[in-house]
């Protein structure tokens, strides 16, 4: 991320250690990850000791500090999942792709991430592919829906 | 003065009148009238973090009364404090089970949980763990300016570290951790002309005294006393042992 | 279209210009874009319906709505002013419901919702899962456009803030939600009047109070706050003007909502609501030309649950990690930035509009106890509850506080799905517990719930049937808050970490003698010497398993089996007679234990076998059991 692309998220959030998460939560949005000089320049730019930019970014299950995949698959482990068989939906893709939570494929491909529940409850057990929401999943439609994404 | 005295409140310790400042931490005023309460994350210098939970005590404030830590609670006008009560002492040996769990090599611990009687735990240990994550290190790093140290993570896997588990630019091997860390896991080791702080990841040179001639600290936290207290470097050159010789020499008597 | 009011009149006259337009006759496609329905695709039927729709000659307004509750039957259509109910709606649907529905006003048969008996119904307020609600909070999200301030002021939005600002004292207000009984929906159930008058009452140096929404709804199961935010949020932001009124004027009240991380939609739907309150005048200063100043900032979590505690989620806003602190100086006098601070649940402030505009005897009419006295005294109002799980309607409901689960479960949600026997039902989430058979009379209210070892919690309700494991299920809740702990406590930290290894060893078989008393023992102090209601609730789940299915952990313990069939190390996969040889399991087996040719029965090498259950999903004769 260029300097001048982190000097206004920081300015958009007034340079104030009290927006440190969400400064943090924009970076994430830009690339998908924190990157190390990321949160150096942070704590720089709000006069704020590094220690505590990475104790928020390893404290908020949101942050990635890995580079994330192409492709992100975050799968509800909410409790109506849960009963539902979530957990079936996480071992399919361990099995499958090889990567349990929090992990990415060696080719930067695909990302697994867990999440615990996003609120649509009774469409469980559910997944987020790339930002769409897919319910009623089993493993099958789950290994369809991660094999049609491309690249 | 006069606001002083206004501030100093009584209250009673297992029915003996007791007296503290208001707000002030009631396990120091319990300390203070020489009372025996366990704990292994206060200290006096920081402010108290309520982390280990053996300080508990029962206190009652109106008609209502509860276990509470001690640490982290304000002395109040009227409190009744109860100290070991069989529900205190039954919940602090859990505690203290769990922390043996936590962290067998830790004899601060193990001497604590002896003291109750404890030489086992029912619980799964982690053999080798010496660190209870207090965070005494990380308190005592932000009352000297440094912040080197934070926790990371949360839940089972928080713990005391510098920032990515390596050496951190902002340490400046002072040592102020491990004079506070309970357990020492944190440890100060110099020699060969090098302090090492294996925990943080640390080894810089010390500065050999003048006189002496001996290692006795770090560089960089010699040149961050003198820029704090306005001095030159110059002043900084021999080691505590021979400045207060030098010192001495220079007023003694003819 | 958006004006600036300048008073109440002019609200008012707006609203009555609104309401001219929109008839009672005016036809309406409502189509519910929650979150859950847009899992099932409703945003994509939303736009099949505006393309049909300009393409046809019709005079029809097609309405976006949030979650209209009725999940299970998702994507749902609402086609007015007949109240026609279609559910499972798909883009094919479309052309007919505009040319039969909109048009000639017939029902379509097959889009209408039929109950397990067979009866069908025609009109959304007959059937059975709404007919047996009470809904007054949800009641707008079917009718409004959550991105239509207009539609919010139609129904009659705003039209409490406009009555108190023009007529009433702040005090006045404290006082109406002091006697009105309102309890925290969070879960904790503290009356929120007493908070406001603490708040009110705290000295405020530079006149700074803050007024706090908690929208950082955490327990897995449920999504009533994010219903509300995402389909109806003008009324989560009228209720916090209200209290700012009353808590904090004069003065400078400040308004923060700290929404989950996990729901953008809301996050969406709010930010844009605050624009148009501010566009209006509804926000910012001068509201409708009064004296009262009140903005609202939307604080987005990071993912953690611990922060939907008070003292963590104000430390998330300070910019600090979600670490709770002793309240022994409470929030109400020094919270957020140390400053005077009141924090409610997004339910909560959603019904301050509704008792204001609708009175005290309408909201202490419903629910339970008597609250003329003592706040304390009873349970007043609706509740949502997010009904999930083993349950044949699964979505949405609001009841009155008070109603048996029974009602909940068998008259709203019409029991378990055919075939399946009622177990167990979840309440209150992590901090909840588990209620069997024996409480479903149980009226539902934050003391009664409490009594039984449970926790109204924010409303989340997991109905479960005997293919759920109890001991798995209070594994769950541990692994869950052992991850979510912040932390600090050693009793929370260290303690769940160890109910965890003894509940982990119960379900692999290798429980112990001793392993109950242990873990009732542990719990205890996790519950008394942790700091936070995270730590001190944390065992709930616990604790109500072994209480209410103690048989279970002993079968598990002592005879190594899984009544439910979900332990993985004590259950086995096999293959029946019935196995045609299709070698489909085989196939799919990822470590090859399934052995036998073509047409020749197959068998699970049980020491290969990594009970996966592919080969149950695959086999089309169901020929493949487990077995404990």
């Amino acid at each position: 991320m260029e300097n001048a692309e982190l000097e206004s998220i920081l300015a958009s959030h007034g340079h104030r250690p009290s927006e440190l998460l969400a400064t943090l939560q924009d970076i994430q949005g830009n690339e998908n990850w924190l990157p190390r000089e990321s949160l150096a320049h942070v704590a720089a730019g709000l006069n704020v000791p590094l220690s505590r930019v990475y104790g928020m970014a390893t404290f908020f299950s949101s942050f990635s500090l890995k580079p994330r995949g192409k492709h992100v698959c975050t799968i509800c482990m909410g409790t109506a999942c849960h009963v539902r068989g979530a957990q079936r939906l996480v071992e399919h893709v361990e099995r499958e792709h090889g990567i349990g939570p929090g992990e990415t494929t060696a080719d930067l491909r695909l990302t697994l991430e867990t999440v615990n529940c996003v609120g649509a409850c009774a469409m469980g057990p559910l997944a987020i592919i790339d930002g769409e929401y897919h319910g009623q999943l089993s493993t099958q439609t789950l290994g369809r829906l991660l094999k049609k994404l491309k690249g | 003065m006069a606001d002083e005295k206004c501030n100093v409140v009584e209250f009673k310790v297992q029915g003996q009148i007791c007296q503290g400042t208001l707000g002030e931490s009631l396990l120091s005023a319990l300390r203070r009238h020489g009372f025996e309460v366990p704990s292994l994350c206060f200290h006096e210098a920081v402010s108290s973090y309520g982390a280990c939970r053996l300080c508990l005590v029962e206190v009652k404030k109106g008609r209502r009364s509860k276990l509470t830590t001690s640490c982290n609670y304000p002395v109040q006008e009227g409190l009744e404090v109860q100290l070991d009560t069989d529900e205190v002492v039954r919940h602090r040996r859990i505690v203290l089970q769990l922390l043996l769990a936590a962290a067998p090599a830790a004899k601060a611990v193990r001497d604590l949980a002896a003291r109750y009687g404890i030489e086992e735990t029912p619980f799964v240990p982690r053999p080798e763990e010496d660190c209870i994550q207090c965070g005494l290190c990380i308190r005592i790093c932000e009352a000297v300016g440094v912040n080197a140290l934070g926790f990371a993570g949360r839940g089972v896997s928080k713990h005391a570290t510098t920032p990515y588990e390596e050496t951190s630019a902002a340490c400046v091997g002072c040592g102020a951790c491990a004079d506070v860390c309970p357990t020492g896991c944190v440890k100060v080791v110099d020699a060969d002309g090098f302090r090492t702080i294996e925990r943080w990841h640390l080894k810089v040179p010390l500065t050999l005294c003048k006189t002496c001639g001996r290692g006795f600290a770090p560089e960089v936290h010699l040149t961050r006393m003198a820029g704090q207290a306005k001095l030159e470097i110059a002043h900084l050159a021999n080691c505590p042992k021979c400045r207060g010789r030098a010192f001495a020499a220079e007023f003694r008597l003819p | 279209m958006e004006t600036r009011f300048h008073s109440v009149a002019d609200l008012e006259a707006y609203r009555r210009q609104l309401q001219a337009v929109r008839g009672p006759d005016r036809k309406i496609v409502s189509v519910c874009a929650g979150t859950g329905c847009r899992a099932c695709g409703a945003r994509g039927l939303a736009e099949v319906f505006r393309e049909e729709i300009a393409k046809s000659n019709l005079e029809v307004e097609l309405r976006v709505t949030g979650c209209q509750g009725f999940c299970e039957r998702s994507p749902v259509v609402v086609v007015q002013p007949q109240s026609i109910f279609y559910q499972r709606v798909k883009a094919i649907d479309v052309p007919e419901i505009l040319t039969e529905t909109v048009e000639k006003g017939t029902a379509i048969q097959r889009l209408l919702y039929t109950d397990s008996d067979g009866r069908t119904y025609e009109r959304e307020q007959d059937v059975p899962f709404y007919r047996h609600q009470t809904r007054s909070l949800l009641a707008f999200n079917g009718q409004i456009d959550p991105d239509s301030i207009d539609d919010y002021i139609a129904v009659g939005g705003y039209a409490a803030l406009g009555k108190v600002l023009q007529e009433r004292k702040p005090e006045e207000i404290v006082d109406l939600i002091l006697r009105s009984g309102l309890r925290g929906r969070g879960g904790g159930g503290f009356p929120a009047g007493v908070k406001w008058q603490s708040c009110r009452k705290a000295h405020a140096a530079d006149g700074i109070r803050y007024i706090l929404c908690n929208g950082d709804e955490g327990d897995p199961g449920a999504f009533m706050d994010c219903a509300l935010m995402e389909g109806n949020p003008h009324l989560v932001l009228e209720g916090m003007i209200l209290g700012a009124f009353a808590i904090g004027f004069p003065g400078q009240p400040k308004g923060y909502i700290y929404v989950r991380n996990e729901y953008p939609l809301a996050v969406e739907r709010l930010t844009r609501a605050i624009e148009q309150a501010r566009r209006c005048g509804l926000l910012g200063k001068g509201i409708l030309g009064t004296e009262l100043d009140f903005d609202i900032l939307i604080n987005k979590g990071g993912g953690a649950f611990v922060c939907g505690e008070s003292t963590a989620l104000m430390a998330s806003i300070e910019g600090f990690v979600g670490e709770p602190r002793a309240k022994h100086i409470h929030t109400a006098e020094q919270g957020l930035f140390d400053k005077p601070t009141n924090l409610n649940n997004v339910e909560t402030w959603a019904n301050v509009p509704l008792i204001i505009s609708r009175g005290l005897e309408w909201f202490t009419s419903i629910g339970t106890g008597d609250v003329s006295k003592d706040p304390w005294g009873g349970s007043k109002g609706t509740k949502i509850f997010a009904l999930v799980g083993k349950v044949n309607n699964t979505g949405l409901v609001e009841v009155p506080m008070g109603s048996t689960l029974r009602h909940i479960i068998w008259d709203v949600g019409g029991g378990p799905p055919p075939g399946k026997k009622f177990k167990a039902v979840q309440t209150g989430g992590p901090s909840g517990g588990c209620l069997p058979e024996s409480l479903l009379d149980l009226p539902v209210d934050f003391d009664r719930l409490t009594e039984a070892g449970s926790m109204m919690g924010s409303g989340g309700m997991i109905v479960m049937d005997e293919s759920t494991c109890m001991v798995d299920l209070a594994r769950y809740f541990l692994h869950f808050l052992a991850d979510e702990s912040c932390g600090k406590c050693v009793s929370c930290r260290e303690g769940l970490a160890q109910l965890c290894a003894i509940v982990d060893r119960i379900c692999k078989g290798e429980g112990r003698e001793g392993d109950l008393e242990l873990l009732k023992d542990l719990s205890t102090t996790v519950q008394t010497a942790s700091l936070c209601g995270l730590g001190q609730t944390a065992a709930n789940p616990l604790l109500s398993t072994m209480r209410y299915f103690e048989e279970e952990y002993i079968s598990h313990i002592h005879e190594h089996r899984c009544s439910a069939k979900v332990c993985k190390t004590l259950i086995r996969y096999v293959i029946d007679d019935s196995c045609d040889g299709c070698m489909a399991c085989n196939a799919q087996c990822g470590t090859k234990a399934i052995q036998g040719g073509k047409k020749a029965r197959h068998t699970i090498d049980d020491s290969l076998c990594t009970r996966c259950g592919v080969c149950m999903d695959v086999c089309k004769r169901n020929a493949i059991h487990v077995e404990s």
